[in-house]
């Protein structure tokens, strides 16, 4: 006879109260699973989401504005350049993937809207630039595929404006150029939807920059340290270092406050599994006195007595948090439906992660808690006297 | 020299709010090994305190007692309840007037209990022998629940001997049971003092089962009046 096998048998005895204890032990835990996996699961699917943005650092001459719409509120001026010879140079550090260069290029179309109006062109490599912005989608057409055609792809806003199709021409205003239309983006809700596409020669041939760039988007290794890089591309000279890494760390610190809201309710299942846990242990203990006394007449040690309800502790939380962790195994997509519905902003892949290391930790944490709370009824049990239970026998 | 317990002026005195109540008021007494003694005596005049003091279960307020000439409580030396266990657990088994028995563990379950908290070092007990003894024998797979009352006595006397004590005390073994199954205990009782020399110290109110004994002892007041 061991003393677990007793501390199991007595949990026999009273078998709701016993189930009742481990499905609440069991619901918390799920909870708690549940949770967890989610915040590993979204930041995850977030990470990858940027990830997928296309480059992760762009580099521009120092004092070139690099977005497209500050470029047309000054008028198409202010634009600094880089040699094109410097994209080798970068392409050959180790924590760079790919480099692709851009040339950008603002100029007043009179013909635009009611009083004409600024009309920008993003010059790209059509050898590098639609790996690195894979996640653009076309609506029709596709990529050019010469670095110098006399060809376009329309930003589905640049294109409603100016009413182009696919095959249509576009004249580019003051060049006397005619390019043709070959593709349309879908709607993307960034700066690309406003934003006509060229081969960057064409762009360096038409506006005359031959051997000149705007930036170049750098696609980072995935095990590359960006701030050392970043710090790296500051040795050059003149450039300045647009990095996701910040527009990252900008939505991670808005998740952290998630995160604290999901710890707290992670903390209160956990409190509210073990009140129960502490219930039903002293509830057993306070019932079995005489019994518990019985065992030291029988040669108990106050340890043994403590072993025994620790025991039985024990095993509620092992069963109900293993429990609660296959329930949020199997439930995990039924979880994620539910907090897609909930969240405003949810990126793709799966947002409820378990894996067995959160599964193991769930189990420990709920059962480490457990021993914790069943301290006190153990040392209660571990108190009671021989003589408190044969004097109960008289009354 | 043969004397497994000596006794000298036991007192015990228990407060109730600011009044005194002397359970026991100066009891000597000497118990030979081997010995079968009773103790008989009007309700309230402390055969149960005495029992339990003899038996290492409770601290007397004064006096002295030596078992097997090592002495156990002298002069105001309280002992806690560890060092008790450790008395206990060499010396004495205990049979109450409520069986206690365990009642999710088999018959065979409960009287192996205490080996989950101690066994003899070098102890052979032969289990099937002393459920056989005690007519346990077939029953030894059921449950506490399934039993008569006479029967669950005798699981609880098996369960206090497994350990192979040197005194067994039993305090109204027979309190709960008809004059039937008392005399069941009786011969229990009698035949493990005699076949395995077992020291036992019986408090009872059945003059019958008192006379079984050697020597009976009689308490009033919390004096021994003979
Ligand atoms: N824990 C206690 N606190 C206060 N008084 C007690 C306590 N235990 C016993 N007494 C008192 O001590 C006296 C002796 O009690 P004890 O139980 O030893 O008598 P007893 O001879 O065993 O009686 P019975 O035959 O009814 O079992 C009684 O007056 C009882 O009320
Ligand atoms: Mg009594």
């Amino acid at each position: 006879m061991k003393i677990y096998l007793i501390a199991y048998k007595n949990l026999l005895r009273k078998k709701t109260r016993t189930v009742l204890t481990v499905l609440g032990i069991a619901l918390s835990s799920w909870v708690l699973a549940s949770l967890l996996g989610f915040n590993k699961g979204y930041e995850g699917a977030l990470n990858h989401d940027i990830d997928n943005m296309g480059f992760q650092v762009l580099l521009t001459a120092k004092g070139c504005p690099y977005e497209a719409a500050t470029l047309m509120l000054k008028g198409g001026t202010g634009l600094r350049y880089l040699k094109e010879s410097m994209v080798q140079g970068v392409a050959e550090d180790h924590d760079v993937a790919a480099v692709t260069p851009m040339l950008m290029q603002a100029i007043f179309d009179p013909n635009k809207g009611e009083s004409g109006g600024m009309s920008g062109y993003l010059g790209v490599d059509p050898a590098t630039f639609p790996q690195s912005k894979g996640f653009l989608e076309f609506k029709k057409g596709g990529w050019f595929k010469d670095p110098d055609a006399r060809e376009a792809v329309m930003g589905y806003e640049a294109a409603e404006l100016e009413q182009r199709d696919t095959g249509d021409k576009l004249l580019i205003p003051e060049k006397n150029v005619e390019i043709t239309v070959v593709g349309i983006l879908k709607r993307t809700g960034t700066q690309d939807d406003g934003t006509i596409f060229l081969p960057f020669r064409t762009v360096q041939e038409v506006f005359g920059r031959k051997g000149l760039l705007t930036g170049m988007g750098i696609t980072v290794r995935k095990d590359a340290d960006i701030d050392k890089f970043t710090e790296r591309l500051y040795d050059l000279p003149d450039v300045q270092v647009v990095s996701m890494a910040q527009v990252k760390s900008t939505i991670m610190s808005l998740l952290s406050s998630a995160k604290v809201m999901v710890f707290s309710i992670a903390l209160i299942a956990i409190i509210i599994a073990m009140v129960g846990v502490i219930n039903t242990i002293l509830m057993s203990v306070f019932e079995r006195f005489q019994e518990l006394g019985i065992l030291k007449s029988m040669g108990a040690m106050p340890s043994d007595v403590f072993k025994l309800v620790w025991a039985e502790t024990m095993f509620l939380c092992l069963a109900g948090s293993s429990l609660g962790v296959l329930l949020a195994l199997g439930l995990a997509r039924t979880t994620e439906l539910l907090v897609r519905r909930l969240l405003p902003y949810a990126p793709n892949g799966g947002l409820v992660q378990i894996d067995w290391r959160l599964a193991v930790g769930t189990v420990a944490a709920v059962t480490g808690a457990g021993l914790i709370s069943g301290l006190y009824p153990a040392w209660r049990a571990a108190r009671v006297r021989p003589l408190d239970s044969i004097r109960n026998e008289a009354e | 020299m043969d004397n497994i317990l000596e006794a000298r002026d036991l007192r015990k005195l228990y407060h109730r709010g600011s009044e005194e109540i002397p359970a026991l008021d100066g009891v000597s007494l000497d118990i030979k090994k081997g010995e079968f003694v009773s103790f008989v005596g009007p309700s309230g005049s402390g055969k149960t305190t005495l029992l339990n003091i003899l038996g290492c279960l409770d601290n007397p307020s004064s006096g002295t007692l030596r078992l097997a000439g090592q002495e156990i409580f002298a002069a105001g030396r309280m002992l806690s309840e560890t060092e008790l266990t450790r008395i206990r657990r060499r010396v004495f088994g205990y049979v109450f007037q409520r069986f206690h028995l365990v009642p999710t563990l088999t018959v065979l379950e409960n009287v192996l209990l205490p080996f989950a908290f101690y066994r003899k070092a070098g102890l052979t007990t032969d289990v099937e022998r002393l459920l056989a003894d005690l007519g346990l024998a077939k029953r030894r797979g059921h449950l506490p629940g399934q039993l008569s009352g006479g029967e669950m006595q005798r699981v609880a006397v098996a369960r206090a001997l497994v350990n192979d004590p040197e005194i067994l005390l039993a305090d109204e073994p027979t309190g709960n049971l008809d004059s039937k199954r008392t005399d069941e205990i009786k011969e229990v009782l009698l035949e493990m003092n005699r076949k395995r020399n077992v020291t036992i110290l019986l408090v009872t109110h059945n003059p019958t089962l008192a006379r079984t004994a050697q020597r009976t002892m009689e308490l009033q007041d919390g004096r021994l009046v003979c």
